[in-house]
């Protein structure tokens, strides 16, 4: 219905036709192209190896890569990982947990599930591209404010605690990734490390110890440490280069 | 140089009975402690007899979980937990509540009566 057949001046002739604007269309692809994920593990370490033995490792972890879907994930994320266990009924072992940490590289990258079960705190440091892994499901992807999780053993138990019936939480695709900004109790002292020490520089505890334990704690500060030149390491270019070489590899 | 703390179950750990047994259950003014670990090295993992020091008494204990990092794929509790047993193997308890590893199904002979009271596992 275009309204410039009628014409509010009172012309009386009928109105030059005018096409109706081109719709636009937003490609969502290309939105999803933009925001790249690349796995921690493929990045390599700095160091004086040959990269032929990444390239190798890399062919190997692509192979696996096309058998087997390995999610993207982040640490913070709650997964559930069925295995095939020879000791367990039915073969296979179901379990649910938080991703506290993602450590290694290459083929022997891990990530370790955090639960509480019972009451019983329970960790499984499962590796991610082992045979023995039958399907890793996303049930909620969200980041937290450390990369490293590990003060969730002396947090309170309810910051660790998932159903293991959840349901996978929905989420459109070309969204970003939603950053949890929760500030975790802790137990009371002692705890397994030093977590107010800058030195972890964590983000999502709420400490509620006195200003003197945490200026005492701000002693072994290295402020030093992030002008160190020599401790850099940028890895822009390396990981542009493997983003290219994953790609073609898995639309192989 | 001094070792880093064995997060496994050694002599004088102090130890947390899982099961729901009298002697695990109440309360005394000292904590269950291991005194002798049935293994040829002294230190012992998942699916190892020791010896608990329980209110006074001497008892065999099979450990279910420690604190350690085992094998990948393994779980690793939060607490040293321990299933009371008697000297041929059977469990005094009725019940046991927390999870349990599978890998305890290996030697399933010695263990069928501890695994047939256990509910949950991990």
């Amino acid at each position: 219905f275009s309204l410039s057949g009628c014409r509010a001046s009172g012309d009386g002739k009928p109105a030059k036709f005018q096409p109706p604007p081109k719709p636009v269309i937003i490609d969502k692809q290309k939105q999803r192209a933009e925001r790249r994920f690349l796995s921690p593990e493929f990045i390599p370490p700095r160091g004086r190896t040959d990269p032929l033995k990444y390239y190798m490792e890399r062919k190997d972890m692509i192979q696996r890569r096309k058998v087997f879907n390995i999610p993207e994930f982040y640490v913070g994320s709650v997964l559930a990982v069925t295995t095939a266990d020879p000791y367990a009924n039915n073969k296979s072992n179901r379990f649910v947990g938080i991703c506290i940490q993602r450590g290694g590289k290459g083929l022997g990258a891990t990530f370790v599930l955090r639960n509480v079960i019972e009451d019983q705190g329970v960790e499984i440091c499962y590796e991610l591209y082992s045979p023995r892994i039958q399907a890793i499901e996303v049930l909620k992807l969200e980041k937290r404010l450390d990369d490293n999780l590990m003060y969730l053993r002396d947090a309170l138990p309810e910051y660790s605690t998932f159903d293991v019936n959840m349901k996978p939480v929905s989420r459109l695709d070309h969204e970003e990734i939603p950053v949890n900004k929760l500030q975790v109790r802790m137990k009371p002292k002692p705890w397994s490390k030093r977590w107010e020490r800058p030195k972890y520089n964590i983000k999502g505890i709420k400490f509620e110890l006195p200003e003197s334990k945490m200026k005492e704690a701000q002693k072994w500060s290295q402020p030093w440490l992030e002008f160190d030149m020599l401790r850099e390491y940028d890895t822009s270019k390396i990981e542009e280069k493997i983003w290219k070489e994953v790609n073609e590899g898995l639309k192989k | 140089s001094t070792t880093g703390a064995c997060r496994a179950i050694q002599k004088l750990t102090r130890v947390r009975v899982v099961d729901n047994s009298a002697l695990g259950n109440t309360s005394y003014h000292r904590p269950p402690k291991c005194i002798h670990v049935y293994n040829k090295t002294g230190v012992g993992k998942v699916g190892d007899k020791i010896l608990l020091a329980i209110k006074g008494e001497k008892k065999k204990a099979l450990i279910v979980g420690h604190k350690m990092p085992g094998p990948t794929m393994t779980p690793r509790f939060d607490s040293n937990n321990v299933v009371l047993i008697e000297d041929n193997g059977n469990p005094i308890g009725t019940r046991i509540k927390t999870p349990i590893p599978y890998i305890l199904r290996r030697k399933e002979g010695e263990f069928s009566k501890v695994l047939a009271i256990a509910r949950n596992f991990v």
